[in-house]
């Protein structure tokens, strides 16, 4: 893929490449994520996004490639590239044995966020934990976990927001609000975010643009809203199953 | 390095230990023991030794100060396990939190939980046993000194033991202070030990505090010159398991170790 060198992306991922033995995982994957912009990371089971997100974390070293986030090298600046990151996944829920507000707090000194009482508070209203500010984590619903988790990775006001599945476990009353609370908060701050989901009607919903892997490889991106028609599928969803199931039959 | 960031570290674990009993209870219960069993012990070989010289403060002395480096290093190893056992290695490993606050941080634990252990246990021997540490003088300093460090330097390497061989290493971490104990004369002088063992006692430092404590009971007198030697090793030792640790973290993150772990301990 070309990438448009745009030098305020707040997320630069360039020919990312990550091989396990002889397997190679992902490979050659590019992904700009611009402020204020919502992007999707979209692909089956196993094609590569929790690799790729795994190694914007940087939990996971690419065999190639590099990562820049908010112009700062993740192989040389780790601090200060993840000072202005964060996420949350289902995988990732806060420790259990301790309160939303000490989770949070916790969080917001290793992201050495400042004015952190007033920003916790802030946080708390804003995902409506209030009433659940001095309960265990791990005795809230799967909801309230998915909430508090999300509140954690707002604490430091990151620049770059990866969310992976944010939605899967909440109703969808609170999947649509989390949705425009993410959303908004991208838009006020400049946030960039990267957003994989199963859900197409919520990628379409909350996507500017969404990038497809399929066997590690990035087969196409586009805006979700045209994407579709321009390969000749009907939908988000309809592509999502050609991509799953007969890649090569798309006309790329 | 970033006060703020090791101060969470810190605190995360005092919220634990302040809001559940059964964390008190695991930090004092086996000092507790072992001071009673080993106080009983030393009355005991006290009536029917009948020694010239009473033990109390020879053994109750060395157990003591054994416990207080065993709880040293544990205090490290449990606040880095607690990020396994509550499932939280991806969360601290991809905030930018860097490898040196991380250590302080389970470092300054240790330091709350070896801290209060020791004052619990110098109390109960004392009021029960009629202990006391200020038989020592001034050389209590050097001694807590250098078992404190060396206790810091084998938390870190349980630390990277730990993070190399995932949670199911908990079965070798728990013990590896223990498997030092035939080395560093806890209970008898180094010199009753075959040569080959004497030369591994003289590179572990605590070695050199129990032949201490046993100097100062028997001869009233030591060397404190040899516990320089001491304190500098334990220096090495804690840059040696520091750069062990961040040789295993830095190689967790090339080969996909550190996302496994997180991804076995979160599912």
């Amino acid at each position: 893929m070309h990438l448009n060198h745009m030098p305020e992306a707040v997320l630069e991922a360039k020919n990312l490449r990550r091989k396990y033995r002889d397997v190679v995982a992902v490979d050659d994957v590019s992904i700009l994520v611009h402020p204020g912009e919502v992007v999707g990371l979209l692909g089956p089971n196993g094609a590569g996004k929790t690799t790729t997100i795994n190694m914007l974390l940087g939990i996971l070293a690419p065999t190639e490639g590099s990562i820049r986030i908010d112009g700062s090298d993740l192989a040389h600046d780790r601090t200060e590239a993840l000072e202005h990151t964060n996420f949350s996944a289902v995988y990732a829920q806060l420790p259990g044995n301790m309160t939303v507000y000490q989770n949070l707090k916790i969080f917001g000194l290793i992201y050495d966020v400042k004015d952190l009482e007033r920003k916790i508070w802030d946080v708390i209203g804003r995902f409506d934990l209030k009433r659940f500010a001095h309960t265990k984590h791990g005795v809230l619903s799967s909801g309230e976990q998915t909430r508090a988790s999300l509140a954690k990775a707002l604490i430091n006001e990151p620049k770059l927001l990866l969310l992976d599945e944010p939605t899967a476990s909440l109703d969808p009353s609170t999947a649509q609000i989390v949705r425009e609370t993410i959303k908004t908060y991208a838009r006020k701050s400049r946030c960039g975010v990267l957003w994989t989901s199963h859900n197409m009607y919520e990628v379409t919903e909350v996507c500017d643009r969404v990038v497809f892997l399929s066997r590690g490889k990035l087969l196409i991106e586009g805006d979700p809203k045209t994407l579709p028609k321009e390969h000749g599928k009907k939908d988000l969803e309809e592509l999502f199953i050609t991509v799953a199931r007969e890649p090569l039959s798309l006309d790329l | 390095m970033n006060l703020r960031r090791v101060y969470g570290i810190y605190i995360r674990q005092w919220y634990l230990i302040r809001d559940n009993p059964t964390r008190l209870f695991a930090i004092f219960i086996w000092i507790i023991l072992d001071i009673i069993l080993w106080g009983f012990i030393t009355k005991y070989l006290d009536r029917v030794g009948g020694a010239s010289f009473s033990f109390v403060p020879v053994f109750l002395g060395s157990i003591l100060l054994w416990d207080f480096l065993v709880r040293v290093s544990q205090g490290v190893m449990v606040a880095f396990l607690e990020d396994f056992w509550s499932r939280n290695l991806i969360n601290i490993f991809t905030s930018p939190i860097k490898i040196s606050e991380y250590t302080a941080g389970l470092t300054v634990t240790s330091i709350l939980t070896s801290a209060t252990g020791l004052l619990v246990m110098l109390l109960l021997a004392g009021s029960i046993f009629g202990f006391s540490a200020a038989q020592f003088g001034l050389l209590l300093a050097p001694f807590l000194l250098v078992l404190f460090m060396f206790g810091i330097a084998v938390g870190i390497v349980t630390m990277a033991i730990l993070l190399r061989f995932g949670q199911a290493a908990e079965w070798i971490a728990w013990p590896i202070t223990m498997l030092m104990s035939p080395f560093v004369g806890v209970f008898y002088p180094v010199d009753i030990l075959p040569h080959w063992m004497q030369v591994v006692s003289s590179a572990l430092p605590p070695s050199y505090v129990f032949e201490g404590i046993r100097a100062v009971v028997f001869r009233q007198s030591f060397d404190a010159s040899v516990l320089v030697w001491g304190i500098g090793l334990c220096f090495i030792y804690i840059l040696l398991a520091y750069a062990l640790f961040y040789f295993v973290y830095k190689k967790s993150v090339r080969n996909g170790l550190l996302a496994r772990h997180s991804a076995e301990s979160a599912y």
